[in-house]
């Protein structure tokens, strides 16, 4: 065993990239969680995402094709989720497990001639000057355009559910739904959009991961990364920022472990595996045990089934 | 045009009908899904749904039925007492591994022994495993307020990273040259769970699987605690002026859907699968989840929907065959059977009305 072999600079330096699928999943789900909405099928989505966004890079030899096209596909996948959970007013938690399995298997039809291929590669934006800076410059200038963009789209989304009128309207429907209708605002609408952004979110996350991160196709890739955004949510305290802390804390940990498998510590490579899951259980535990916070935190009308008789 | 009216009471008839209406829905998308992919949609629902019963090697097919739905249907039945509770054990894949490790390791521990013994204890194992790994989600939830979903969930990926470790390390088979995987249980007749009558396909787990179904029904019609986690379902609020004890129902489904998950898991490993592998689970815990849902988390319906998604299995294994049907296809299938089962829910809790014309005031 020899740690010294593991360079913590490149360790910081695909961190970011580590992190990035999640981070997008999480804050979609942010989104939908605050409009009132629980969404169970992010894995559905985000495998989904990877496999479109794969398919069309191959097929139109454009990286930004294939995540536009990732983006669009977990829009009209959530749409299933919005259509029943809206309009036909089912369970929630039931029908996101619903569409985690249907986006499985979904994914796992439509990947059936991409395995074994590379996907046509995106460039690293290599920002002049500040991408040159030692140390600073290869952990945060190096990297595809999307690491950005997932760190300007928490922002935005920041600010638009703390500054913005339409944010505001948002929050309301989340935190009191009957509320917010009677005040004339269309509840139902509202969420259907919110879960769209989450389901486009959720296909960006998942085509980073096979357009970028791996990159190629293998079934069942996403390998729970769905499941840990939506407890980064819980973890996040529904705080936009937070959810990059939480995304960066997970990717480190994926990192690390991969990094102590290729040095080949004593510790068996299963065992090091387990540890994202494990981790994200803890933080779990930590986050809730404080059980007045998340009461004060979490959306009030989270989960909960909206019908207006009038 | 049309607007929805609240049922005062949820439909009795439409209850039972909708899941009917949520399969021939699903043919229907099925045979859709099937053209598109170039296959006769006839065909392949014909050889998804008919053939296993009564077509020429049904014979084969029927006891399939059996060993394919037992492990769904015991599964299903835990989970649907959680669901009904609004407790949602979704790890039960996990379970299942666990369980079906902490049986085969106790049988392999006692190799080449020979005694009558050794099966009981395997059994005892695995429901021991399976319970123990749903008390950590459940404790979490009754100490912490953790979330059980993604509590049950992560211990999934966890348990099929042990299972890998397992089928690599300490239970592979010292006199298997190397390959992954353990002592195959066939070849160790203390262990084995073998068919009880030969070519039925009837094995221990199936009958614990009627087993559970009877006194999961017991359990809801005629047992104070069936009826707690009815009232905690429907009014959790009313459940607690009750006199019921959240902390203590939750430990107890939790923990009763992990036993049946992780017996579910021992009858496997033990029949049918014969060793513990990297790839031995399959998704039996997720797919009992549909099951339980199709089967309205009634003990009997359970064992009907079990039964319908075994078929499913084996007609996809079938048109994977003779169609050259994509695996996955199936599974696609069986989420959308989820899908519009939940659709079709509507018409139980609600009534469609046509809009009448608003007559002028």
């Amino acid at each position: 065993m020899d740690l010294s072999a593991i360079d913590p600079m490149l360790l910081l330096a695909s961190l970011m990239a580590a992190s990035t699928p999640v981070l997008l999943a999480a804050i979609g789900e942010l989104v939908v969680e605050k409009s009132g909405v629980l969404n169970l099928g992010v894995e559905g989505m985000m495998i989904t995402g990877a496999i479109c966004g794969f398919a069309i890079a191959v097929e139109s030899g454009s990286p930004m094709l294939g995540f536009l096209g990732a983006a669009v596909c977990g829009a009209l996948l959530s749409m299933l989720f919005a259509w029943l959970t809206q309009y036909a007013l089912a369970n929630q938690v039931a029908s996101g497990l619903a569409l985690t399995m249907f986006g499985l298997g979904l994914s796992s039809l439509i990947g059936q001639g991409y395995q074994g291929i590379k996907p046509p590669a995106t460039h690293d934006l290599n920002i002049p000057l500040i991408s040159d800076i030692p140390v600073i410059g290869p952990i945060l200038f190096q990297h595809d355009p999307l690491v950005y963009f997932s760190i300007a789209l928490v922002a935005a989304v920041w600010a638009m559910l703390k500054f913005s009128r339409a944010g505001l309207i948002l929050r309301s429907v989340g935190e009191n739904h009957s509320a917010a209708h009677a005040l004339g605002y269309k509840v139902v609408r509202i969420r259907v959009l919110a879960i769209m952004f989450g389901g486009a979110c959720a296909g960006l996350g998942g085509a980073y991961l096979s357009l970028i991160q791996v990159p190629q196709w293998t079934e069942g890739m996403t390998a729970g990364a769905g499941w840990i955004a939506l407890a980064l949510v819980v973890f996040a305290s529904w705080k936009p920022w937070r959810v990059i802390l939480g995304a960066y804390l997970f990717g480190g940990i994926s990192i690390l472990q991969l990094n102590l498998q290729a040095v080949g510590v004593n510790i068996p490579v299963a065992y090091l595996a387990m540890a994202p899951y494990v981790v994200t259980i803890v933080v779990l535990v930590i986050i809730s045990s404080d059980r007045k916070r998340v009461s004060l935190n979490a959306p009030a009308s989270l989960g909960r089934v909206f019908h207006a008789s009038h | 045009m049309f607007h929805l009216e609240p049922r005062p009471q949820t439909s009795k008839l439409w209850i039972a009908i909708t899941p009917l209406l949520a399969v021939v829905a699903t043919m229907i998308a099925g045979g859709i899904l099937f053209a598109f992919l170039g296959k006769d949609p006839f065909v392949s629902i014909r050889l998804i749904f008919w053939d296993p019963l009564f077509g020429d090697f049904a014979f084969y097919y029927r006891p399939q039925l059996l060993v394919k739905g037992a492990p769904l249907i015991l599964i299903a039945i835990g989970l649907s007492l959680g669901f009904r509770a609004g407790i949602w054990n979704i790890g039960a894949e996990g379970q299942y591994i666990i369980g079906a490790i902490c049986g085969a390791a106790v049988g392999l521990a006692f190799y080449p022994m020979e005694s009558w013994l050794i099966f009981p204890l395997m059994i005892l194992a695995g429901a021991l495993g399976g319970t123990l790994w749903a008390m950590i989600p459940a404790i979490l939830k009754v100490r912490y307020g953790t979330n059980e979903i993604l509590v049950s969930l992560m211990l999934v990926y966890v348990a099929e990273k042990l299972l890998a470790s397992m089928s690599l390390g300490l239970l592979k088979n010292p006199e298997g040259h190397g390959f992954p995987g353990s002592r195959n249980l066939r070849d160790y007749a203390s262990a084995f769970n073998d068919e009880l009558f030969a070519g039925t396909g009837m094995h221990w787990g199936v009958a614990a699987a009627f087993i559970a179904v009877i006194l999961a029904y017991v359990l809801l019609n005629r047992h104070m605690l069936g009826f707690q986690i009815r009232l905690t379902g429907q009014a959790p609020r009313a459940a607690r002026f009750a006199g019921v004890n959240p902390p203590r129902l939750i430990l107890f489904c939790l923990g009763t859907s992990g036993m049946l998950a992780g017996l579910a898991g021992m009858f496997e490993v033990s029949g049918p699968s014969g060793q513990i592998s990297i790839d031995f689970n399959t998704g039996y815990g997720f797919t009992a989840i549909i099951v339980a849902f199709l089967g309205r988390l009634h003990p009997v319906g359970i064992l009907l929907a079990g039964l319908l998604l075994a078929l499913t299995y084996i007609g996809g294994e079938i048109a994977q065959g003779q169609l050259n049907l994509p695996a996955a296809a199936i599974q696609l299938f069986q989420g959308m059977l989820l899908f519009f089962l939940l659709a079709v829910d509507l018409l139980s809790n609600f009534r469609i009305r046509l809009n009448q014309r608003k007559e002028s005031i």
